[in-house]
């Protein structure tokens, strides 16, 4: 039941892009068609999961025996970027089908927020291994529901609608999202 | 413009800038640290003193922990004169309209409730964030009652505690909260003595 | 000293951070939901800027080509911690509003972005000028949206209240981010086509 609350939780209630607004530069940049987001999702979610997991392992394991709390973000970050650095040539070895589809993703997904986000959060919840990995996985689905769900609206917009010249671009996306995280909010209370 | 990249270079700039970067952190964090620790035990001591009559103890270095319900409530003791005045409880809910909330319950001895402070929660502005004394009288209504005959459920499930109008969730995991610290405090400081008189005397787990 | 005045008004103008260059979102929409809170992100960032800028343009040169990037990253997130420390430590009150976004300002696009295309290839002191520009660009621009969303939002400018009441809600909460950004974006576009024709 925990889990489901969590899952529950980061997917809808606090969506990592529509309440938290991690990961809002990939969100607003790579989401104009839903096959490209797809792939950027599936990306996010098996990097979220992963170095969430591993972050997790140093701050119980290295940092906090050590008293060196200072040094989390430091080590975060470099973890997080040789993660995306190892993933991507695993890849390309072990599965170069997937490779294709993920690998143009890989390299931005170090500088999103979402990930170096949730893996702070994961820690300062006081989460253990198992609700850490629980809980990046859904917040990495939540990202990735966003992301096709905004795409999927973008996609209609560029086609059927008249948008007004001043507001083509960033403005009409950004008003998009305000009521799609509007129609987020309408999911606030479910937990209970 | 940069250099070539050797496997020797390479490891020993990436080496070089990490081992600088750290030397600066730990110099900045022993700088800081005094400053951050202050800080930290001032905001504690402020909200207690504001949820509890005068106490003359450190209670941030009078706590005990419990975990209760897959989180941790902490309890600190107050004392003036090495006579007990009363505990002040940090507990929390998970039942929030925007999940989790902690609050800050200040206890007498007999168990009455003094005074309550919300820490941190997510509730809806305008709405359930009326929990917080701040922004509406809703928790002044427990000052002075006591658990043990004042019923910590909203009216509509007939207990005593007159809900937020349109926040009754709010309102229901508010009372979820205070029933917690009461149920850590009759348990462990009532009943078990968690106290004996002396400041400093509190068992710790 | 002139070219380097222009620097400056480039970052907060014609290179906006975030009107313009649209990067470093997450704190924008973040962190703006009173004009305080978007002001002091504003600063902690512009001081992450100027030092990173700083740093990498002087120890730049030495460092091989194929770890650029995590050489700046870990050199960016030195001096995130430095400003998150010295927060905690003598600014508790807005370090545990900005909270998660302070170590944040690491992943923010706009540092690795300057860093990458203005400090590496220029001079120390130029470097610092360019940070502080599109930092000050930044500051500027989550400070407005900050100050109306506030006003909407709270009826109130910098926590001062202006009227009684609880204010368009609206704005405070997530949603308000996007709409008061967007056309706060509109606002930008428009006066700066003005006083570019002016010209």
């Amino acid at each position: 039941m925990e889990y489901v609350l969590i899952i529950i939780a980061a997917i809808f209630v606090n969506n990592v892009v529509l309440a938290q607004f991690l990961g809002i530069c990939p969100f607003l940049g790579v989401s104009n068609r839903v096959g490209t987001s797809l792939g950027m999702g599936g990306a996010v979610i098996f990097v979220l999961t992963l170095s969430s997991i591993v972050t997790y392992l140093i701050q119980n394991y290295i940092l906090s025996p050590l008293e060196i709390g200072y040094m989390q973000t430091l080590t975060f970050i470099l973890v997080i970027a040789a993660l995306v650095q190892m993933v991507e040539i695993i890849l390309k070895k072990a599965s170069p089908s997937l490779y294709q589809a993920l690998g143009i993703f890989l390299p931005l997904i170090t500088t999103n927020c979402a990930v170096l986000g949730i893996a702070i959060l994961s820690i300062q919840k006081n989460y253990d291994l198992a609700q850490t990995t629980v809980f990046a996985l859904a917040s990495g689905i939540g990202f990735a529901l966003a992301l096709v769900l905004f795409a999927g609206l973008r996609e209609q917009l560029d086609l059927t609608s008249d948008v007004p010249k001043q507001m083509k671009g960033y403005p009409i996306a950004l008003i998009v999202a305000g009521l799609m995280a509007m129609a987020f909010m309408g999911f606030s209370g479910i937990v209970k | 413009m940069a250099k070539e990249s050797s496997f020797k270079n390479m490891t020993l700039t990436l080496l070089v800038i990490t081992f600088v970067s750290s030397a600066v952190l730990a110099g900045v964090y022993e700088l800081t640290k005094d400053a951050i620790d202050a800080v930290r035990i001032r905001k504690i001591n402020r909200g207690i003193s504001e949820v509890l009559p005068a106490f003359d103890n450190n209670p941030s270095e009078d706590v005990y922990k419990k975990f209760v319900d897959g989180d941790t409530v902490y309890v600190y003791i107050a004392t003036k004169d090495k006579k007990y005045v009363g505990a002040a409880i940090q507990t929390f809910t998970n039942n929030g309209y925007g999940g989790k909330f902690v609050l800050l319950v200040g206890f007498l001895a007999d168990g009455t409730i003094n005074n309550i402070n919300v820490i941190s929660h997510s509730e809806t502005p305008g709405l359930g964030d009326k929990i917080d004394p701040a922004k509406h009288g809703f928790s002044l209504q427990f000052h002075g009652k006591n658990p043990e005959t004042y019923k910590l459920t909203v009216k509509k499930e007939n207990g005593d505690v007159d809900a937020i109008t349109a926040s009754t969730i709010s309102s229901k995991a508010f009372c979820d909260a205070v029933a917690r610290a009461y149920a850590v405090y009759r348990e462990d400081v009532m009943k078990k003595g968690k106290w004996n008189g002396n400041s400093g005397a509190t068992p710790k787990q | 000293m002139k070219e380097r005045i222009q620097i400056i008004l480039k970052g907060i103008f014609k290179e906006n951070p975030t009107f313009v260059l649209v990067l470093g979102m997450c704190p924008t929409l973040a962190t703006t939901s009173s004009a305080i809170n978007g002001l002091s992100m504003g600063l902690a960032t512009s001081f992450v800027l100027m030092l990173s800028n700083m740093t990498i343009s002087t120890v730049g040169k030495m460092i091989p080509d194929k770890v650029r990037i995590p050489s700046y990253i870990v050199i960016i997130a030195a001096f995130v911690t430095v400003v998150d420390l010295l927060m905690a430590g003598y600014l508790p009150d807005i370090h545990s509003t900005l909270g998660i976004f302070i170590p944040l300002i690491v992943v923010n696009c706009i540092v690795l972005a300057r860093a990458e295309s203005y400090a590496a290839k220029n001079g120390a002191i130029d470097s610092i000028f360019d940070g502080l520009g599109i930092g000050l660009g930044f500051t500027l621009a989550l400070t407005f949206l900050g100050f109306v969303r506030e006003l909407l939002g709270a009826y109130s400018v910098f926590g001062y209240k202006l009227v009684s009441g609880d204010g368009i809600i609206l704005f405070i909460l997530a949603p308000g981010a996007f709409f008061a950004l967007a056309y706060l974006m509109i606002l930008f576009n428009m006066v700066k086509k003005k006083f570019i024709k002016d010209n």
